[in-house]
């Protein structure tokens, strides 16, 4: 099973400082050394915030673009993780590594298939 | 042939042994109401293994309508059935460690508490939509809503169907505790409509007793079932000739069931020997003191809950220490200790200062706190209770039921 562990990003609050940033940085290179040594590891990756976001829409043919991300809430998608493990529970387990790493909540959802 | 008492008896642990051979739990749901069916159409007499016939005929029925069926789902389960060799003992009956596995998967921390406590009666207790939308009166639509959202996640999110290891076991259990500690509570005092509702609370005494047959080594398992048997000994007593309320020092002890207090303090016992308390436990001790003897023995009470605050440092314990309090230092004590506790819309904390209010003789503020109190009940029982002490307040002598301590 393949899941995606999606860390919450509250936007609202001020950013961490450098010196917090490069030790979340050295624990999560931590966690993405043990799910790679795992067999676990699919891909990872961290997002800028969400005033770089652009939203594309098709409507009939037209083509319409918009600034900032699909919802205007505090919480935004600050980066994920695609895991590939046997069940819900050894995805939780991961998460809580994570969510430990990162100092943000993870949500973990179940992939509907993979291309 | 009493068909009821099998179907409520076998249909968890069947249910529980079709999901295991089918990996899914809609399917095996399906499976086990056809061979129930079939039993209603072909039993003339109970045969000898009432559990095993069901699980053969649902797998059997299974196996028939998933040939005719090309799903996903159903390949999937056609796949798990042929890996399943036909000696194995598992296919004679239900298999007392898939009722376990079920009850972790019910209770798995990824579901809503409502979803837990649903699929638990659901598909454990074998109670029909219908009964547990009575019980927590909701509609029916929400719970088969819950119930169906519940499977759905179950399978999409692959929550697996096994007993959690040792190391995931404290984090695991004591969900699978509070379910069945709601179930028996909602049972006890129903949170709206008449005080009780016995079919819940014998429910939960029944899982509770599978659930310790199953895990015999866990402590709080046992505290737990011996918590729910000494507080159901005294149902019988709890209640009065006209349904109204009876406080426990106010009831005929002549009442309480003796079979299930002594099974109750034996579990406590057994407790005691491992000396690995936790909250069931604390709070089964505290039952069985209640239970022994003429009269409570309010020091040891009293001893116990600090025991217990200690544990779960929560505003209820609390407020039931405060009880013992007025029991053992008077009615002025626990007063100071209930005016700094504040528990919104739990009608039991102006309840309680409303009695100590009365019998510091403090009538008017005990009757306002009456009226706070029974504005904010949830069953017709326990307000009628509230308005009748209210009514007795009009000679403060005689506020109480319980006379106060000695200071």
């Amino acid at each position: 099973m393949h899941y995606m562990l999606g860390v919450q990003n509250d936007e609202s609050v001020p950013p961490p400082t450098a010196a917090d940033w490069d030790a979340s940085f050295a624990r999560v290179g931590v966690v993405n050394d043990e799910m790679k040594a795992k067999g676990v590891w699919v891909f990872a990756g961290g997002l800028l915030s969400s005033d770089s976001s652009t939203v594309v829409r098709v409507q009939d043919c037209t083509t319409t673009m918009t600034d900032g991300p699909f919802a205007e809430t505090k919480e935004q998608l600050g980066g994920f993780w695609v895991i590939d493990v046997p069940d819900l529970d050894a995805a939780l387990a991961w998460a809580e590594k994570c969510a430990g790493a990162c100092w943000g909540p993870i949500e973990v959802r179940p992939f509907d298939g993979l291309a | 042939m009493d068909l009821t008492s099998v179907y409520r008896a076998e249909y968890g642990r069947c249910v529980a042994t079709l999901t295991r051979l089918l990996g899914d739990i809609g399917l095996a749901e399906e499976a086990v109401q056809d061979a129930f069916a079939k039993a209603v159409d072909t039993w003339e007499t109970l045969p000898p293994n009432p559990g095993g016939w069901i699980v053969t005929t649902a797998r059997n029925r299974a196996i028939d309508r998933l040939r005719r069926e090309s799903t996903r789902e159903a390949r999937h389960a056609q796949a798990l059935l042929l890996h399943q060799p036909d000696d194995e003992p598992e296919e004679v009956g239900p298999v007392r460690d898939d009722q376990l596995r079920l009850i972790f998967t019910c209770c798995h921390p990824a579901l809503s508490p409502l979803a837990q406590t649903a699929l638990t009666l659901r598909l454990l207790g074998g109670l029909e939509v219908p009964e547990i939308a009575r019980a927590y009166l909701v509609p029916e639509a929400t719970i088969s809503q819950r119930i169906v959202r519940a499977k759905k996640k179950i399978r999409d999110a692959a929550i697996p169907y096994r007993v959690p290891g040792a190391a995931e076991l404290p984090d695991r259990l004591p969900p699978v505790l509070t379910v069945l500690y709601l179930i028996f509570n909602e049972g006890y005092a129903a949170s709206t409509g008449p005080l009780l509702r016995t079919d819940l609370s014998r429910e939960a005494v029944r899982l509770a007793r599978a659930l310790a047959d199953l895990m015999p080594d866990e402590p709080e398992v046992l505290g737990l079932l011996a918590l729910l048997l000494l507080v159901e000994a005294r149902r019988a007593a709890r209640v009065g000739p006209s349904g109204e309320l009876v406080t426990l020092a106010e009831q005929d002890r002549t009442h309480w069931d003796r079979e299930l207090i002594a099974e109750g303090h034996e579990l406590v016992r057994r407790c005691l020997r491992r000396d690995r308390p936790g909250p069931y436990q604390i709070q089964a001790a505290i039952n069985a003191v209640h239970t022994d003897g003429p009269a409570t023995d309010w020091p040891q009470v009293l001893a116990l809950y600090d025991q217990l605050l200690r544990h779960s440092p929560t505003p209820v314990v609390a407020l039931n220490r405060a009880v013992a309090v007025a029991e053992v230092h008077g009615p002025a004590a626990a007063l100071a200790a209930v005016e700094e506790l504040d528990i919104p819309g739990y009608h039991l904390l102006p309840a309680t200062r409303a009695d100590l209010l009365a019998r510091l003789g403090r009538t008017d503020e005990a009757r306002t706190a009456y009226d706070e109190a029974a504005a904010m009940a949830g069953n017709d029982t326990e307000r009628a209770f509230l308005y009748d002490r209210r009514a007795r307040l009009v000679q403060p002598s005689q506020g109480s039921s319980i006379p106060p301590a000695a200071p």
